[in-house]
């Protein structure tokens, strides 16, 4: 097996874990930025419509698709997020029985099942002003009576596409970003949430 | 320096706060709360600029957005603006401004001499003037330019920062005056998301320069309790300094805040979807078309009473106004309050007599009723006007003048509806006949207009049009109506007389002669122009418009409007609303270019992507090339190395030893399902069935047209699974083509995609020692050329880390492209450029990629393809099924496809080896003294081969194939080089290092 030190996370260049070593106790910054921990992410792709599909998926999963257009589904350890009528991003610890599982389960019901843990950068934005820092660069509405936590999106930020998934009501978002536009979209939002007053916070906050 | 002209209390201002600023570089004091216009009058400053194009002296004509005449210059150096109006300009401590068009200063104007000349100079003179001869017009501009005087523009970076923020609420109020502040109000208690925005630093609108009671008290402070209430809602957001400047499709609204210097961003761009939006923008007044109406001391009447009210400002000392009707008179009435002398009030009107005008008699101001201003006297301030009664026709005047001394001139024309967010909003203005003005007419959008801004002028009218509009806004936002009674405030109503509209104020002498009545002040339009531009032909008002200048530029005929229509229609026989309005475009009022940016500039312009491997290349001294968003390297720098130098090493290290590459830019796309084959044999050009798992193909993508548009290596991972190979500049748009067809063509193709380009990381080990490379990191995967032949993938472990490995090349020479997940990609490479210092692996880029593969004749998509290419004329036959159908296979028997002098890829060899042509350089079979020379084709890609030792060329060539081993010519600029047409294959054609 692949020796875990060689692996490097997507943000792992800008040293995020000395920062918030260094930079202490958070504050009163309003805004509150973290590279997430490496999870399982596994792209899913089928239909809906088709009971046996959904069962095999809630059997292994443990809890059932969500239907509703931009709404999640969180289960013991695993989270479903909805991307599109037949597409859902299952998130979860790093878990590669389950991933396996999941494909052994769904053979022959016409799904796809990928894993994309790798392709994507999860950034953490928390604090009193991390809804401000995503209006700067996001053109969907995120007041609460019109997103909440356990609702998500496929968004443009500033000029990333991105998923954006409202993980708490303090507000606390995930921000899931294509690994290679990670470095931008990082600089991107610590340049927005500059007049709130950044930390950088541990990966686990 | 005393203020000469402040008043020793009242106004919102804040004696207690002295500001010193520079005008023209003379130092001033004015105090917090005032405007750069406020100050200056305060200082007994009236001459503040040039106009356009006559170079007229000028002063401050308004006190709010429609200023025409005080455009300055804010600060000098990096943060410089120009044209900003005077009367917008919040004063600060330290501001230095400066008058615009004018040389050497305002007082001494050189090109004054062009208001002289002016018989010379009608409309549209500069398109009589300088239209021929058309090649001189470059120079001509520049000199009219210089001349004209824009202002200058900052040319150093500009310091500030700019953003944008985008926002979604129920009810926008644009405007913070009191119909604005009560619809909501009113919307605000509904629990409803509000925004209200108003331009000025203060709320309040007209009543901060008027001296109405609201319940009994000053009307400032049923603002300031309206004001706490709504600061107190937690849904509703107060704007100050904040402009309306764009009204869009879909109740898509753009707003500029200026948040000042002090807090980091200085402008931001508000992009606000609303769903109900109330339009509060009041009304601008209208100033009067008479003889030198332009004069310094010339001021709109409601101009000159917030100056003495709100800014506590005499505007002069003896004041005569100049009036069409009531509602002038309470600037007569608040002149006097504040201690200036009002000579008298003439009124166009014969017999005045509404309430105010009763109230001026009562106080002994002298009224001429059916009198005019006929002449103006004194150039740079006026000192006296000329009057004469107007005949019972009000087509003339009659008797003798009368002189009046005077240094203040206030004059009203009436009121228009600010329209201009209205017209944006897709709305066309109907005009009300009754009363001369236009007002909104039907809604396109949801919005509405209320108070002045929908033609309803009077206090209390504009306070419960606003609490009914904010209401229904609310509800038609879906709020539910609040249960607390809304009470109207109280305003005692006055009652005014009808307005008397003579469009040209008839005076001693014929317009156009003697004296210059201007219409449009900021365009140094006048009536006698819009005349001649009827009489010309230019009829409509868009051609009158920009024949003329009319209501151009950023003034869009704020002040100008409604009189040149109305000149027009007369001109024309026509009724004013026969004659059409312009349109009025966005912005409402300039927008600095800096907001428009906001952030995305330096490195945030655009999003830079990286390989997990970037920094390594970083480190490595790589010169790096975009390829779309990606930053690839392009080759990697040595001390004392030209590029040439470089390319030439790692093009030589790929031949001879090992060399190493950076693929994980190149998209990939994992296909599953049943019917994953048939979807290949649709989208590319070969066939796919028989296609065996853990074996590769190349494929080419078309276009319906038979355009090749895409290629790559497609490789079978199960059986019913395919990874998709895709260029790196074309993997988005391959997964959109795909998806496109899949879900609009094909739904009934069971197959599903997912895009894996960031999954993982991809390394090319190209070169003779390639494989002993890789057998040192993996003991799962047989490596041997017939365990693992050429085209075929396995899968299992390299350096510890799960791998796909795929046995394909580019460059002509037995590779390995290795795949690992993007996070153990720098471990792979970090791994293999270890291992590999005893074969001298050498890192190489994007520029030797494109030589090795020229080398072997493979095309690059984009480079010898344009879109005008088909696989026929790149000698890829082979690659085109017979037996099936796929996208573009039709176009292919087109006629044109068919032609036998379509351009075809050939090979091209420079006659002198060491000649390298220049990529895109035409040729020519037959060599002529001069263009023109029938061209028969162009080079697509060209290099020095150090592999060859010699130049090398791909080009498309008419009828090329056929004309292999002839020679051609490449005229250049000082050279014309002699080529043969050769076979794109220049290297090892016969593939033997590819399989080995």
């Amino acid at each position: 097996m692949a020796d875990p030190f060689q692996w490097q996370s997507p943000l792992a260049h800008l040293g995020l874990a000395a920062r918030s070593n260094r930079e202490g106790d958070p504050g009163d910054a309003g805004v509150h930025l973290s590279e997430r921990p490496a999870r399982t992410q596994v792209n899913l792709r089928g239909d809906s419509a088709d009971d046996a599909f959904n069962e095999a998926v809630t059997m292994v999963l443990g809890v059932g698709l969500p239907a509703r257009p931009n709404t999640t589904a969180a289960g013991e350890g695993v989270t479903v997020l909805w991307l599109g009528p037949d597409e859902w991003l299952v998130v979860a610890a790093p878990d590669v029985d389950r991933l396996a599982a999941l494909e052994t389960a769904l053979a022959g019901h016409g799904a796809a099942v990928t894993e994309v843990s790798e392709s994507r950068a999860v950034i953490g934005l928390t604090g009193a002003n991390a809804r401000e820092v995503l209006m700067k660069g996001c053109a969907l509405d995120l007041h609460p009576r019109a997103f909440r936590a356990g609702r998500c999106a496929q968004t443009l930020l500033a000029r990333a596409g991105v998923i954006l998934h409202q993980t708490g009501n303090e507000p606390a978002y995930d921000i899931y970003v294509a690994r290679s536009f990670a470095d931008y979209l990082w600089t991107w939002l610590e340049d927005a949430a500059g007049e709130y007053g950044v930390r950088v916070t541990g990966a686990d906050t | 320096m005393a203020q000469s002209h402040r008043l020793s209390d009242g106004g919102r201002i804040d004696r207690e706060q002295p500001l010193g600023f520079t005008f023209n570089g003379k130092s001033y004091q004015g105090y917090a709360g005032d405007t750069l216009a406020s100050a200056l009058l305060a200082n007994g400053v009236m001459l503040v600029g040039r106009s356009f194009k006559y170079h007229r002296p000028r002063g401050i004509l308004s006190a709010g957005v429609e200023e025409t005449n005080a455009p300055v210059q804010l600060e000098t150096g990096p943060r410089t603006e120009p044209n900003l109006p005077a009367t917008e300009i919040e004063l600060y401590d330290g501001l230095s401004a400066a008058s615009v068009n004018c040389w050497p200063s305002v007082e001494i104007d050189a090109m004054e001499v062009n208001d002289l000349l002016s018989r010379l100079m009608p409309a549209a003179f500069y398109y009589k003037t300088f239209m021929w001869p058309a090649r001189f017009w470059m120079s001509y501009e520049k000199a009219i330019r210089q001349a004209a005087g824009l202002g200058t523009t900052p040319v150093h970076r500009d310091p500030d920062r700019y953003d944008k923020m985008h926002l979604h609420c129920d009810v926008l109020v644009a405007g913070g005056g009191p119909a604005g502040l009560a619809a909501a109000l009113a919307a605000g208690r509904t629990g409803a998301r509000v925004v209200i925005a108003e331009q000025q630093a203060e709320f309040g609108g007209a009543l901060l320069g008027e001296r109405d009671e609201i319940d009994g008290a000053p009307a400032i402070e049923w603002v300031a309790a309206a004001l706490a209430e709504l600061a107190a809602m937690p849904e509703v957001r107060l704007l100050p300094r904040t402009t309306v400047f764009g009204y869009y499709d879909h109740n898509f609204v753009a707003l500029l805040e200026h948040r000042g210097d002090t807090v980091g961003t200085r402008k931001r761009l508000w992009k606000v979807r609303v769903k109900q939006t109330v339009l509060a923008t009041g009304a601008i007044e209208r100033p009067l078309v008479f003889a030198d109406n332009d004069r310094p001391g010339i001021m709109l009447a409601g101009a000159a009473r917030t100056y003495a009210n709100r800014f506590a400002v005499t505007p002069g000392r003896r004041a005569v106004i100049f009036t069409n009707n009531d509602d002038a008179y309470r600037t007569a009435l608040d002149l006097k309050a504040a201690g200036v002398e009002v000579a008298c009030v003439v009124d166009l009107r014969g017999d005045p007599d509404g309430d105010l005008p009763d109230r001026a008699d009562a106080q002994g101001i002298e009224v001429l009723g059916g009198w005019a201003v006929t002449a103006v006297h004194g150039r740079k301030r006026v000192n006296a006007v000329e009057v004469m009664a107007l005949d019972a026709s009000g087509e003339a005047v009659d008797g003798e003048p009368r002189r009046i001394d005077c240094d203040l001139v206030c004059v009203s024309g009436g009121w228009n509806p600010t329209l201009h967010l209205f017209s944006q909003s897709g709305g066309r203005a109907r005009f009300d006949a009754a009363r001369s003005l236009f007002v909104p007419g039907d809604s396109m959008q949801a919005e509405c207009s209320v108070g002045a801004a929908n033609g309803t002028f009077g206090l209390a009218s504009c306070l419960t049009e606003g609490h009914e509009a904010g209401a229904a806004a609310a509800a038609g936002a879906g709020r539910r109506r609040s249960q607390k009674r809304i009470s109207v405030p109280r305003v005692a109503e006055t009652v005014e007389g009808a307005w008397r509209n003579l469009w040209v104020v008839p005076g001693k002498h014929p317009v156009g002669r003697r004296a210059k009545h201007f219409v449009d002040l900021h365009n140094d339009v006048t009536a006698a122009d819009i005349q001649l531009s009827a009489r010309e032909g230019y009829e409509s008002v868009e051609h009158t418009k920009r024949y003329t200048t009319l209501g151009m530029g950023p003034d869009q005929g704020k002040t100008s409007n409604i009189a040149g229509l109305a000149i027009l229609a007369r001109e024309r026989g026509a009724d004013i609303p026969d004659v059409g309005t312009t349109t009025f475009r966005p912005p409402y009022t300039p927008v600095t270019f800096g907001a428009l940016a906001g952030r995305d500039i330096g490195p945030l312009a655009d999003p830079v992507r990286r390989t997990p491997m970037h920094h390594w290349h970083e480190r490595a001294g790589a010169v790096f090339e975009d390829v779309g968003q990606w930053k690839r390297p392009r080759y990697y720098h040595r001390p004392s190395e030209t590029m040439g130098d470089a390319v030439d090493r790692e093009c030589l290290a790929a031949r001879n030893s090992v060399a190493i590459l950076d693929a994980s830019t190149l998209g990939k796309i994992d296909i599953q399902g049943p019917d994953a084959a048939e979807l290949l044999n649709r989208v590319y050009t070969n066939a796919w069935d028989a296609l065996a798992v853990d074996r590769c193909r190349y494929g080419l993508m078309l276009g319906e047209d038979g355009m090749v548009m895409d290629d790559g290596v497609t490789a079978r991972l199960g059986e019913n699974r395919y990874l998709m190979t895709t260029t790196t500049g074309n993997a988005a748009r391959v997964m959109g083509w795909l998806e496109e067809w899949l879900q609009t063509e094909w739904p009934e193709l069971k197959v599903h995609l997912t895009s894996v380009t960031e999954q993982w990381a991809t390394v090319t080990l190209s070169g003779p020692h390639a494989r002993r490379l890789l057998g040192a990191f993996t003991t799962d995967i047989d490596l041997d050329a017939k365990a693992f032949p050429f085209m075929s993938l396995r899968q299992g472990t390299v350096a510890g880390i799960p791998a796909r490995v795929f046995r394909i090349s580019f460059t002509g020479e037995s590779s390995f492209e290795i795949n690992v997940p993007a996070g153990y990609g720098l471990a792979l490479w970090t791994a293999l450029m270890g291992a590999g210092e005893k074969y001298g692996i050498t890192p190489y880029g994007t520029e030797a990629m494109h030589v090795l593969r020229a080398e072997k004749g493979f095309i690059i998509v984009g480079q010898e393809t344009d879109g005008t290419v088909t696989p026929v004329d790149l000698g890829m036959d082979w690659v085109l099924s017979k037996k099936k159908d796929f996208i573009g296979k039709r176009s292919l028997d087109r006629a044109d496809c068919q032609r036998l002098d379509r351009k075809q890829l050939v090979g091209l060899l420079t006659e002198d080896p060491n000649s390298v042509l220049p990529e895109g350089a035409q040729i020519v079979s037959e060599l002529r003294d001069k263009p023109p020379m029938p061209m028969i084709g162009h080079v697509t890609s060209s290099y020095f081969s150090a592999n060859l030792g010699r130049s090398i060329a791909l080009a498309l060539v008419k009828d090329g194939r056929a004309r292999q081993g002839q020679t051609v010519h490449v005229p250049l600029d000082d050279r014309t080089p002699r080529a043969v047409i050769a076979d794109p294959a220049f290297y090892d054609p016969e593939g033997d290092r590819l399989h080995g």
